[in-house]
């Protein structure tokens, strides 16, 4: 097969049930999964926005992925259930409960960032209170923390499921096989989402597997492989919620494959005009899945002109008062630096 | 006390903080029915299940990348690597997930976990089964190593590993399992990660070593003693953090220091013992620091004479004393 032919493609048959079971949202719901997908975006441009004014020195962004997190997100427990993000997770720790001035203190690398306190590059999210789990730089390597959360919940009975993201690059490396294989021979409570946006950095899905889909690679481990169309919020939900109900009863792990758009370069030191096709490029919005779940709500009559400006008010203010208290905050004191390398028993647990 | 073989020791620290504590569990590659190939998990399985004592898929990433998770999670892991000579495939996992996992969230979380490993050559083991690996995972600023050298340390630091709130490396001589015993206190007990131990007093020079070669050093210092050497064998047990002050304490009654590992030289352990007292205990020396080390090929060859050539002896180490002694 050329790299050409290696198309990724839906998984038959699921349009028509994930439509049935929307209708089952009450619209209540619809707006706060739109809350979030709309604040994720906000904060988002407002992340490019610090650094394109010289205030923040690296970002790199969720744009494009917020529907597929909000949808999958909104499947758990968000208090009670884990999550092992990824550099991309802007809207599922939003989600999850961090509030927009906090990614904004990841942003700008204050003393107070709750992540890392200034110590890692933007991006890098966690936060024990909410059940997110510290994330490094090498793809992949948090897929086994979260079948080891996993595997830890269902010894100690605690009912938790963990949803872990990657991109589909990460899907090459080792720790993915291993972590699957794990996680799928002792039926972990655990859901492998991957969010494919096309490219690792530049290169294209087809130079990084022979398969047309990640999903194909649950076969290998006897568990369910599903992809969806990321930019439909509701069918994600769908796909989530069957994954994470099959989690919570012991019957094992999901690999989630949701097809979502990167409407931005990789990151602020890239220049995706130099490998992504113009024509490619020029029609990302129609996959943008604001603009998709906007018209999806206008038309079910969810979003009506009065509520949606109510909601993009609230959100402006959110992240400026997120931005404002953020650039408020204190930079980390070298002195302190030092400190963390080891427990410190005089600093609690 | 008891009198125990040094695999005793091991096996005794975590049958009993299994039955201590039931968040401890054991995974590894064949730690289950098999009872781990030297023997070492030998019935854990039957007394506390397969839930918690997991025999692990073949994958050493997997292993330590699935313990973090664990640990995380409120489980205290103990991952077995089959042979040290495998664990360079979890190296990702160890340097920049276990032991950045505390600095990077700024103590939001921690890693608890022991990594035990058998290391050591002298037992035909050649390239793949014999190597000594304590200087790249020394190396890491958040990891803890440790090499016992008896089976009552192999208790002690084991135990304080697994309740360690860090992560811990656990070097075990696999030389030493069957061929090294002693007294254990048949009581709980600890045996702090850190301190380094004086096992033998003397005058005339120190000598630095851990696990089999501590062994080593000191039935090099009877041999020496009959001589009119008296040597003193510092047991440093704790690579990481290191104990610098029992050794330049020594190096200040001695003021001559022969560090003795099995590793290779080049960059090796020793280096970092040599550099501390070349830098803090200067004015002490009547000698250089010196080193004995593995030689430098890349590993432990197989057949008996360039196994024999290759390993580290009483023999050689005395050999080394006598000439240091002299300088």
């Amino acid at each position: 097969m050329s790299a050409k032919e290696t198309r990724t493609r839906l998984s038959p048959g699921r349009d028509g049930a994930a439509a049935r079971r929307g209708d089952e949202l009450r619209a209540d719901q619809m707006l706060e999964m739109y809350y979030y997908l709309c604040l994720a975006r906000a904060v988002d441009e407002r992340m490019w926005a610090l650094q394109r004014s010289g205030k923040a020195a690296f970002v790199i962004s969720g744009q494009g992925h917020e529907g597929a997190q909000v949808g999958a997100v909104y499947a758990l427990d968000r208090e009670g259930d884990w999550l092992v993000p990824f550099y991309r997770s802007v809207a599922a720790v939003l989600m999850k409960g961090m509030p927009p001035a906090e990614i904004f203190l990841i942003q700008l690398g204050r003393d107070t960032d709750p992540s890392s306190g200034g110590r890692q590059m933007p991006g890098h999210y966690g936060h024990s209170r909410h059940k997110i789990l510290s994330t490094s730089s090498p793809v992949a390597t948090q897929l086994l923390h979260a079948a080891g959360i996993a595997y830890a919940a269902k010894l100690r009975g605690t009912g938790e499921v963990c949803l872990t993201e990657s991109g589909e690059g990460a899907t090459s490396a080792g720790d993915f096989h291993e972590a699957l294989n794990f996680a799928s021979i002792h039926r972990l409570p655990v859901v492998f989402l991957v969010e494919n946006n096309g490219y690792a950095i530049s290169v294209p899905v087809a130079k990084q597997m022979a398969v047309p889909n990640v999903s194909a690679r649950a076969a290998g481990y006897g568990i369910p492989g599903v992809t969806v169309d990321g930019s439909h919020v509701i069918q994600v939900y769908d796909a989530a919620r069957k994954a994470v109900a099959r989690a919570r009863t012991g019957e094992g792990p999901t690999l989630l494959e949701v097809l979502v758009p990167r409407l931005t370069a990789h990151s602020s030191d890239d220049r995706q005009e130099k490998y992504r096709p113009t024509d490619e490029l020029a029609h990302l919005p129609e996959r943008d899945p604001v603009r998709v779940f906007t018209a999806e709500l206008r038309e079910r009559g969810v979003l009506t002109p009065a509520n949606e400006q109510d909601l993009r008010a609230r959100v402006q203010r959110e992240v400026d008062e997120g931005t404002e208290l953020a650039e408020a905050a204190p930079l980390p004191d070298p002195a302190t630096a030092t400190r963390y390398v080891y427990f410190e028993p005089d600093a609690g647990p | 006390m008891a009198d125990k073989r040094f695999l005793d020791a091991i096996h005794d620290a975590l049958h009993e903080e299994m039955a201590r504590d039931s968040t401890v569990v054991v995974l590894g590659e064949d730690v289950g029915k098999k009872g781990g190939v030297f023997g070492v998990t030998e019935g854990l399985s039957e007394a506390f299940g397969e839930a918690r004592v997991i025999d692990s898929p073949l994958a050493e990433s997997g292993i330590v990348g699935v313990a973090i998770g664990m640990s995380v999670n409120g489980l205290r892991p103990v991952a077995e690597i089959q042979f040290a000579d495998f664990i360079h495939a979890a190296f990702d996992q160890i340097l920049s997930e276990a032991a950045r996992l505390r600095y990077r969230s700024k103590n939001d979380f921690g890693c608890p976990i022991v990594i035990r490993a058998p290391f050591g050559g002298g037992v035909h083991g050649a390239l793949y089964h014999s190597q000594s690996i304590e200087a790249f995972y020394a190396h890491i600023p958040g990891m803890k190593v440790v090499v016992p050298a008896t089976p009552a340390d192999a208790k002690g630091l084991l135990v304080a590993a697994i309740r360690d709130p860090d992560p811990v490396l656990y070097l075990e001589h696999k030389k030493m399992y069957r061929s090294v015993r002693g007294e254990v206190p048949a009581t709980e007990f600890t045996v702090p990660i850190g301190p380094a131990v004086v096992r033998r007093a003397g005058r005339d020079l120190s000598i630095f070593a851990y696990g089999l070669m501590a062994n080593e050093a000191l039935r090099a210092a009877d041999t020496l003693a009959r001589e009119g050497i008296e040597a003193e064998v510092v047991d440093v047990r704790t690579l990481r953090p290191l104990d610098t002050t029992t050794i330049l304490d020594s190096v200040g009654r001695t003021s001559r220091a022969l560090i003795v590992h099995e590793d290779n030289r080049f960059g090796g352990f020793g280096a970092e013992i040599a550099a501390t007292i070349a830098e803090e205990g200067f004015r002490h020396l009547d000698a250089p620091p010196t080193r004995l080390c593995g030689p430098d090929v890349p590993a432990v060859p197989f057949s008996q004479p360039i196994e024999d050539w290759f390993m580290l002896t009483a023999e050689k180490i005395a050999a080394a004393a006598r000439a240091l002694a002299a300088y």
